[in-house]
């Protein structure tokens, strides 16, 4: 799906500045604990690393930049929490409400409904026997489509074509393994793409080197 | 998620603390889990790691050499892994290839040499521009770079994770590998800045 968390080359988002080099992590409180709490939702909803993502991406837009960083990964740990059936729909905002001094109903807790799924390894990285398709100095296109789920092939390299620099270690694929559709482990190539490819004769020079899964790409004519 | 307008959404730390009260009454998290992980990262886990493989690679040509050939390897040998670091490439920046790092899909960063990411990193302003105008953006943010080097940008999109190699400064040649890591900040492992020595050396 085409998410507000696909941000590359957007425009109108302004400018940043550097902080302090040593200020830590976090600015308030309840940052740390939105942060260790959705780490430890994912096992808690029986997902994976990918679902977590996933869940990030598709928050309303809003919700998304109003609620900043850590505000993104609170609303991420109640979507996964949620489909998982192992709290309800608007259990959090039922208990906040009633924190702050409401009268309110909360849902009963539901019958936890957690995915029928199980990593066949720890972390992302797996051994493949399938040789790459494509190998380093390959000129390749990056596949013009926008799946209905999960994706980490961003809108901005669609359609364009790079040259492949290096090869990664195989790895699950985010696209199937953030639906409990099977982790499809493959090739991961990283291509460069010309700024005046991505962007017209007008950008400035530069290059991007992106990670693409083998399926995201496909050979140049 | 329907978007709620601003008039009815409830404060962010109240929805926090209300999620933690429903888990910790369910026993579904356990907060002393939930302290450790945070102590590990405003504590334990930091930039001060990356800044000890750059300075080592800076006085230790051969570390240097397999740095670059296999990070995930020789930072391990450092003691330095764990989430987030299951697979990390080093860029070295010179006088004529500039390399920075972006996450523009989330906010991927190398957790175990760099800590979490730091506010700007996080902000749609570099998810967005850093892969479209990263001249002009890195020039806001305080790094001119010649119009001569070429720049290269990375962007975090599978679960490799990358870490730049900053040149080492003009002028420290006879600084020792503690004192050039205490030189070597965050900033300069992403690529956002350059590593300078204080003016007091």
């Amino acid at each position: 799906m085409d998410t507000i968390a696909d941000m590359g080359g957007m425009q109108g988002m302004g400018s940043t500045k550097l902080n302090d080099p040593f200020e830590g992590p976090f600015d308030e409180e309840w940052q740390k604990r939105a942060f260790a709490m959705a780490l430890l939702s994912m096992r808690t909803s029986g997902t994976n690393l990918d679902t977590f993502r996933w869940a990030l991406a598709r928050q309303h837009p809003l919700d998304y930049l109003l609620d900043g960083y850590y505000g993104r990964w609170l609303n991420c740990a109640i979507n996964l929490l949620t489909d998982s059936a192992i709290i309800a729909p608007g259990a959090v905002e039922a208990r906040a409400r009633k924190m702050m001094g409401e009268d309110v109903e909360e849902p009963p807790v539901p019958e936890p409904n957690k995915p029928d799924y199980k990593p066949t390894a720890a972390g992302s990285i797996r051994k493949i026997d399938d040789p790459p398709k494509f190998k380093v100095g390959d000129r390749v296109r990056a596949k013009l489509m926008s799946p209905a789920g999960h994706t980490r092939l961003a809108r901005y390299v669609r359609g364009h074509t790079g040259v492949v620099r290096a090869l990664h270690p195989a790895q699950v694929l985010p696209d199937t393994n953030a639906h409990f559709l099977g982790e499809n482990a493959q090739h991961v190539y990283n291509v460069e793409f010309d700024s005046h490819d991505l962007w017209g004769p007008e950008a400035e020079k530069f290059t991007v080197n992106f990670d693409l899964y083998e399926s995201y790409i496909e050979e140049t004519v | 998620m329907t978007f709620q307008p601003e008039s009815s959404r409830l404060p962010i730390e109240v929805r926090t603390e209300a999620l933690e009260s429903i888990l910790i009454e369910r026993n579904l998290v356990d907060p002393k889990v939930m302290d450790t992980y945070i102590k590990m990262y405003e504590q334990d886990v930091g930039p001060l790691n990356g800044a000890k493989v750059v300075a080592k690679a800076w006085v230790d040509p051969e570390y240097k050499a397999r740095l670059l050939e296999d990070g995930t390897g020789s930072i391990a040998e450092m003691g330095f892994k764990g989430p987030q670091g299951e697979h990390i490439v080093v860029k070295e920046n010179s006088a004529d290839v500039h390399n920075v790092i972006v996450c523009t899909l989330c906010s991927c960063y190398p957790w175990p040499v760099l800590g979490l990411p730091p506010t700007w990193y996080k902000d749609p302003a570099y998810r967005s521009r850093m892969v479209r105008e990263p001249r002009s953006l890195l020039s806001e943010m305080g790094l001119d770079l010649p119009d001569d080097v070429e720049i290269r940008v990375w962007d975090s999109s599978s679960e490799v994770r990358y870490l730049v190699l900053p040149e080492r400064p003009a002028g420290t040649e006879n600084m020792s590998e503690e004192q050039l890591a205490g030189l070597v900040t965050r900033d300069a492992m992403v690529g956002v800045a350059k590593v300078n020595v204080p003016e007091t050396v």
